[in-house]
């Protein structure tokens, strides 16, 4: 054996480079936490990286996980070596094709980042739900623990599977192995080919369909063979341990690194022993170790072949003097006698006993744990085996969280760490755009370079997509590092952002003495008594060390911009002691050149230089012996806030969410709407500021703001007695309201900064240059009087819808927004449109919200922007799942159509005692304009009340459903990705049903939320995973396909070039008593823009003919008319000057300009043609559209 | 009839060049120019600034949201194969190479030492037949006039010093003394020089008080200036002379051609009335040619220069107050 070859890579890449190089067919579909395999997958192919056998694999990106499965099986059935990378729902939906892959013997490898499955809410984060989900399809599984097992059994079960010829499922951690960074020896091909028997390969292909040899597969079978037929496989699954247990010994032979189907690990004699899969199996290990240095006698054993089960193996691992067992699960069965593993563990000992191959049945606990990626720590570990040692144990326990209702967790010593000394161990807290992550993942890299050195990194991410906060956890150390969770001993830490200074745990992960970096614009001598009085305690009380440098002025000085991360990577080489300090720099030093090379000499040497200049200004801060301040840090929420947010919400927002205890949640994931508020969060330091004489009371700024921070209200001038000193007021810009006053209110704390709201303000001062009726100024001298002035402002009654001009932009800037402050990104070109949705029809709102961007920053926690207005009524909001949000909406309408019905049937049944006039004038009420829905909430209301005084038993029932008479809005609200690819047939379905549902499609031509992969939204020539070398089809015209059925409402909208037309389209739709589709232009981050320049693009999207603005009326059809409308002018714009703004489109022109060029051309083409067609439709009669049967 | 002239030791068939514009950054113009009888062509300028702007941009929109969320670590592909320089120029004189029989002149306009030697040198393998240095300079009030002219001829010399192929400089009119920069450049290794660069000279809208952006084509009335110097200068140097500004039909080349000029170069024009313009100036020239009986350019070439005229006080100082007297009249 040679030295092994050591690389410092995550533990995705770590499978994808073996998974690549063993098959020939990749069918994929992105999803968290598994995407970034077949991203690398498709990276290598597109830079033609050949397999093992020569051949660069096809990678294929399907519209589902399900489309992926169908794929993997036909290639599979056609003998190709065939893969795919998935986790959680995606593994779900492989589901039948798992079980026909597996009867069907068939040899393939699913690799799976495992992750939770949605249930009383979705959750991105690693446990086993997803795959014992599939435990039952003939699957095997094989589980690896940390990135370096990882990479082996991708490996060991692409060998198997081949022998075996049965299907194996390869799992990991989520997160926790998937996305940890660690230091491993590389399988090199010789390792491949060597442990991969070409004869099976044939083997696989010599049992493909093959018409030279024609069989048939996929018969349909009778009671009479069926049973049997399921039967036959059953020696395939008993020579299956054997045959990856002799892979693993060869594997061994290769490479030196022995694995067995249940590895035993701890004191020969244990008396307790823990059962586990997966990267947990590295901290029971380590804790086993510590117990039994202190006299302990404990043992764990790795199960790494959880399917199928070996008992033979088991039995052969587990120590005959074992007396109690605890079985760990990660996953949750709701009503079983236990989970997967558990029951395995438990029937293997039981039927051991039974046949008297083994003398006594030990104790055997299950217990759950880490589910959703919670913890997992030696102190719960140590808490296990404690637990173990108890005479009446809890025999199904949880671990990690506090069950106050059920009483199945365990307790556990919170300050009980194993951590080596010799290891060096780091915390950092940044901002998502601060760098700091990267600059993290630099260093690991740099340092993992070390012969004599280890590396770890594990990075966790707030679930904001603006200001999100980033933790970085590294580990250094002269052994390979295996610990898999959280450090809470660290000898460094660093704050990038000095405003985290304020945060109540910045501290709480560092070890007495350790080094405390802070980025801080405050002189050295002055930080101190900036610091809040909790943090200076800390720093006293623990012995911190703490350092400071002015980042942000050492990187504008030495020309580094505004990234202060190469500053603060600097600082950490210089005080870590990772390495001694001169080496440190060097090596840092040799990473920029490294890095900058092809960017030449010049920035070589700028870099070095603020390497230089970064440590002239980096200085010890001095520290007094005692507090200097009474100042506290501020609370998470404002004392006024509900009680539920004070219990909860400002818990979760504080990073203490894991504090909480089982009581404390809903228990059926029901949640309060309106709870973003009272999150604070004031990313900005730049706000916009009104000029009240500059104003022209358009209200566009209130109607491209992303997040709902600028409102109007007009209200009696004599309301201003009790405004605060200078509250900016102007006169109503109304005739015939000369006693009203305007006001334009910005909610400073709230804003993002994007300034698009500054952008579309067509006021600008006569007198002064630059200066419009809004203007971005420096937040910090403002913030008092701007907060004091919202809250006068809130005092101002919401003004009355019914004297609203809804039919105006202007008119909406004085509907209230009933979604508010979400957690999107800065300048997000989605959440106007909901904003918008909110405001017309939010108090009658029902949302089905397809997973993607808008369910997280519309439904992720801690706080969540859907709210209600005055009166307590506003949207209600759910999420079921990506792939099936159309027919999820189509479910709120199928409901609110049966109890209209219901409701009115029971009114009129009980119209003698509601007033039979009431009821006569409920059921024939038109309900389109505000004021004729406010006068049916008044009839309804009142029959609410009659009916809530009757005896009647029907009143209850009628009570029940009454509600449903004021008319419900529905809307189905999903990005390109889910209309387009994956719940592209049943949106088809539901606009083909006739009933009355809205469709709202966010369209940002991409994958936004999983990072930018293509979708058939995607333009021609665009870039994006999946189509590195640009997109080479056209987008899919989704309005000219749902405008050949002929009863459905189709609009193309982009508020940041017309708003009136968005407005007006949205209003139609509603009104539209069928089927409705608006597809919304959303600028977008992953299209590579400055998002302040979001509404240009709109605009010049349009003016270039990419994004023609139409709206097509299927109610004007039936008049006669032309129903198809064309709202924008004849391309004015070469398509060019409209791409070539976007790095999307760019990064084409860099990397290929030849294919860039042809790109753009024939996209200039499929505009020019696509022109063609809407300005023929646009002049057409009615008669020439098809006509519908519906009423 | 005899149009041919030389140009920096390019044998061009007659004096009328393409002068640097953005028709120049398509592959189908360039066919166009030559077809309507350019006889070289000077492609848009290279600006080092502009791709470290643009490699700036790029890049901090490739970084500026990644590793910012647990679902995407990125909104793009890798990009490691990215070209970062100025690949897609290079790439345009190659392919202008291979499409046009005309002379390519590269226009390069640097702003390190090292921008415009290093992209000097990536212009020469490229093919290039020659390179025009687009000196577009303006000078901080710190600034002395000698140190500006210096500049030019620093940044002439390092560029000579990186390249064989024959080089220009394009200057600007504003020097205290024209002449002497002249003279300097020629000194230097100038093997042309073009007179003279357009400043960008932005305008004010009053209406939204803002600067507004806009470019005003040359028009015949401004090719006084250059007129001027290049009949001042013709016969003095040892480097070719273009003229360049204010031509929008023949007479205004015949005028350039009889101040001296080497060639006369022209977007203003093509920009107005297309590039099949350029045949209408040759053949204007040519018919004013036979009208006079002229066989060659080189039979008028100077004619009007300070140095042929029989009577150059028409370009001195006493001359300029006769005109100012002729108003009063």
């Amino acid at each position: 054996m040679n030295a092994p070859l050591m690389a410092v890579l995550d533990g995705n890449e770590a499978v994808a480079r073996v998974a690549y190089q063993l098959n020939e067919v990749c069918a994929i579909y992105p999803i968290t936490p598994s995407s970034s395999m077949a991203e690398l997958a498709d990276q290598w192919a597109t830079e033609g990286r050949p397999n093992l056998w020569g051949r660069v694999p096809i990678v294929a990106e399907m519209q589902s996980e399900g489309g992926a499965a169908g794929t993997v099986h036909g290639a599979l059935q056609a003998g190709a070596l065939t893969t795919t990378f998935t986790a959680s729902q995606g593994l779900l939906l492989m589901l039948p094709n798992m079980y026909k892959i597996a009867g069907e013997l068939t040899a393939t490898v699913f690799h799976v980042a495992a992750r939770a499955i949605a249930a009383q809410g979705l959750c991105i984060f690693g446990d086993h739900g997803d795959v014992a989900a599939v435990r039952p399809t003939g699957f095997a599984q094989l589980a690896s623990g940390g990135v370096q097992e990882a990479q082996d059994m991708a490996l060991i079960a692409q060998a198997a599977t081949l022998a075996a010829r049965v299907p194996f499922l390869h799992f990991f951690d989520g997160f926790r192995t998937s996305h940890e960074i660690n230091k491993i020896e590389l399988l090199q091909p010789s390792h491949l080919r060597a442990l991969v028997d070409d004869a099976l390969v044939r083997a696989h292909r010599a049992r493909a369909l093959n018409p030279d040899q024609p069989s048939m597969r996929g018969t349909a079978q009778n009671p009479d063979v069926y049973f049997q037929g399921r039967e036959t496989v059953n020696p395939y699954y008993a020579a299956l341990p054997g045959i990856v247990s002799d892979t693993m010994q060869r594997f061994a032979q290769l490479t030196g690194r022995r694995y067995a189907l249940f590895d035993y690990h701890g004191h020969p004699d244990a008396k307790q022993v823990i059962v586990v899969m997966g990267s947990a199996a590295d901290t029971v290990a380590a804790t086993v170790d510590w117990l039994n240095a202190r006299d302990g006698r404990c043992g764990v054993i790795q199960v790494r072949l959880a399917l199928p089960f070996s008992a033979p193996h088991f039995l052969a691992a587990l120590p005959q003097s074992v007396q109690s067992i605890a079985v760990l699960d990660r996953c949750k069965e709701p009503g079983a006698q236990g989970e997967p593993l558990y029951r395995d563990v438990l029937i293997c000992l039981s039927e051991a006993v039974a046949a008297g191959t083994r003398e006594r049945m030990p104790r055997v606990l299950g217990g759950r744990y880490g589910l959703g990626s919670k913890e997992f720590t030696p102190a719960m570990v140590r808490a296990i085996f404690a637990e173990l040692h108890v005479a009446q144990p809890r025999r199904h326990f949880t671990v990690g969280i506090r069950d106050d209702v059920a009483q199945t967790s365990l307790p556990v010593d919170e300050n009980f760490d194993l951590e080596a000394p010799d290891v060096v161990r780091a915390v950092f807290f940044g901002l998502g755009a601060d760098g700091t992550v990267g600059a993290n993942k630099n260093s690991i890299k740099i340092i993992g370079e070390d012969p004599a050195l280890h590396a770890q990194a594990y990075f966790v991410y707030d679930s904001k997509k603006s200001g999100s906060q980033t933790e970085s956890h590294l580990r250094f150390g002269p052994r390979p590092i295996r610990a898999p969770y959280l450090i809470r001993q660290a000898g460094f830490i660093g704050c990038h952002q000095f405003a985290f200074c304020e945060r109540p745990d910045l501290t709480a992960r560092a070890a007495p003495g350790a080094t405390l970096l802070i980025n801080s614009p405050h002189a050295p001598d002055q930080l101190w008594d900036e610091l809040p009085r909790h943090l200076q305690a800390d720093i006293l009380a623990k012995r911190l060390r703490v350092y400071t440098i002015d980042a942000a002025r050492v990187a504008t000085e030495s020309g580094m911009g505004r990234r202060v991360n190469t500053i603060m990577q600097t600082c950490f080489f210089a005080l870590s002691g990772v390495l001694p300090r001169e080496a440190a720099i060097a090596r840092i030093k040799d990473g920029i050149a490294h890095s900058y090379a092809k960017k030449g000499e010049a920035v070589v040497k700028r870099n070095y230089a603020a390497v230089d200049y970064t440590l002239e200004h980096l200085f010890e801060v001095p520290l007094p012996a005692a507090v200097s301040t009474q100042r506290e840090a501020a609370p998470a929420v404002p004392p006024n806030a509900p009680p539920f947010v004070q219990k909860i919400s400002a818990i979760m927002i504080a990073g203490r969410g894991d504090e909480l205890p089982v009581s404390a949640i809903p228990a059926d994931g029901t949640w309060p709407t309106g709870t973003s508020v009272w999150e604070k969060r004031n990313l900005s330091d730049s706000v916009p500021v009104w000029e009240p004489e500059l104003c022209i009371q358009c209200g566009r700024c209130a109607f491209v703001c992303p997040h709902s921070v600028i409102r109007a209200r007009f209200y009696e001038a004599g309301r201003l007695f009790q405004a605060p000193p200078e509250f900016p007021s102007a006169p109503l810009s109304a005739r015939g309201f000369p006693d009203l006053r305007y006001t334009l209110q910005v909610y400073a704390d709230d804003c993002t900064g994007c300034g698009l709201c500054v952008t579309t303000c067509p006021a600008r001062s006569l007198r002064k240059a630059g200066v419009r009726a809004l203007n971005m100024r420096p937040k910090a001298p403002l913030i008092q009087k701007a907060r004091a002035e919202r809250e006068f402002f809130e005092t101002l009654p919401v003004n009355d819808r019914s004297r609203v001009d809804f039919s105006s932009v202007r008119g909406t800037q004085f509907l209230q927004p009933l979604f508010e402050f979400p957690g999107a990104c800065s300048g997000c070109g989605e959440t106007p449109y909901l904003k918008l949705l909110s405001q017309l029809f939010g108090d009658r709102l029902l949302v089905a919200n397809a997973t993607g961007c808008s369910s997280i920053y519309g439904g992720n926690l801690p706080t969540t922007p859907w709210t209600t207005n005055h009166e307590g009524r506003g949207p209600a909001w759910s999420n079921s799942l990506f792939e099936d949000n159309a027919e999820f909406g189509y479910g709120f309408r199928l409901a609110a159509d049966h109890q209209l019905g219901l409701s009115r049937q029971l009114a009129e049944q009980l119209a003698g005692e509601l007033g039979a006039e009431l009821v006569r004038e409920t059921l024939a009420a038109p309900q389109q304009t505000e004021s004729e829905l406010r006068t049916q909430r008044a009839r309804v209301a009142q029959l609410k009340c009659t009916a809530r005084a009757s005896q009647n038993a029907l009143a209850a029932d009628f009570l029940a459903v009454a509600d449903q008479l004021v008319r419900r809005s529905v809307w189905l609200v999903g990005g390109d990705g889910w209309a387009y690819d994956i719940g592209s047939a049943g949106l088809d379905h539901v606009l083909a049903s006739g009933r009355d549902v809205n469709v709202l499609v966010l369209d940002t031509e991409v994958y936004s939320n999983t990072g930018g992969q293509a979708s058939k939204s995607t333009p021609l020539g665009a870039v994006a995973k999946f189509a590195a070398g640009g997109k080479p089809l056209a987008k899919k015209d989704l309005a000219l396909q749902a405008i050949a059925y002929g009863n459905v409402y189709v609009a193309r909208v982009a508020f940041g070039a017309n708003p009136q037309q968005a407005l007006l389209a949205m209003r139609e739709a509603e009104a539209y008593p069928g089927p409705s589709l608006i597809l919304c232009y959303s600028h977008c981050i992953a299209h590579g823009i400055d998002m302040k320049d979001g509404l240009e693009q709109q605009q010049l999207a349009v003016k270039s003919g990419h994004w023609p603005l139409m709206r097509f009326n299927p109610w004007l059809r039936k008049r006669g008319m032309n129903p198809f409308a064309l709202d924008s002018l004849r391309p004015s714009v070469p398509l060019k000057d409209y791409l070539y703004r976007e790095l999307r489109y760019t990064m084409l022109a860099r990397s290929n300009p030849t294919s860039a060029a042809r790109m753009l051309a024939a996209a200039q083409e499929v505009v020019n043609q696509k022109w063609g067609v809407y300005e023929q439709m646009a002049t057409r009669d009615g008669s020439q559209f098809s006509p519908d049967a519906a009423s | 009839m005899k149009l041919d002239t030389n140009y920096m030791g390019l044998k061009l068939a007659h004096p009328i060049v393409a002068s640097a514009s953005p028709l120049s950054a398509d592959i189908g113009r360039l066919r166009h120019m030559e077809d309507a009888g350019a006889a070289a062509v000077v492609l848009f300028s290279l600006f080092e600034e502009q791709i470290e702007r643009d490699n700036a941009a790029f890049e901090h929109y490739l970084n500026a949201v990644s590793d910012s969320h647990a679902e995407s670590a990125g909104y793009l592909p890798a990009a490691d194969s990215y070209s970062m320089g100025p690949e897609g120029y290079l790439e345009l004189i190659r392919r202008a190479r291979a499409a046009v029989d005309i002379p390519v002149i590269a226009s390069l306009n640097g702003v390190s030492a090292e921008g415009w030697t290093d992209y000097a040198r990536q212009i020469e393998q490229a093919g290039a037949a020659a390179l025009e240095l687009n000196v577009y300079y303006v000078a901080s009030p710190d600034e002395d006039g000698r140190a500006v002219e210096q500049r030019y001829v620093d940044v002439l010399a390092a560029v000579k010093r990186a390249v064989s192929l024959p080089v220009a400089v394009k200057l600007s009119p504003y020097f205290s003394s024209v002449g002497h920069v002249a003279h300097a450049l020629t000194e230097a290794g100038a093997d042309a020089l073009v007179l003279f660069n357009r400043f960008y000279q932005p305008d004010f809208d009053i209406d939204r008080l803002e600067v507004a952006r806009s470019l005003e084509l040359s028009s015949p009335a401004d090719i006084r200036l250059p007129l001027t110097w290049i009949a001042a200068l013709y016969g003095r140097l040892s480097a070719s002379i273009a003229a360049s500004g204010g031509v929008d039909s023949a007479r205004e080349v015949i005028k350039y051609l009889l101040a001296g000029a080497d060639v006369v170069m022209t977007t203003a024009a093509l920009l107005r009335h297309g590039i099949g313009h350029l045949g209408v100036l040759r053949n204007g020239l040519l018919q004013w040619m036979e009208e006079r009986g002229f066989e060659s350019v080189g039979d008028f070439r100077g004619e009007l220069a300070q140095l042929t005229l029989a009577n150059p006080a028409a370009f001195d100082r006493a001359n300029y107050i006769h005109i100012l007297e002729s108003y009063r009249a």
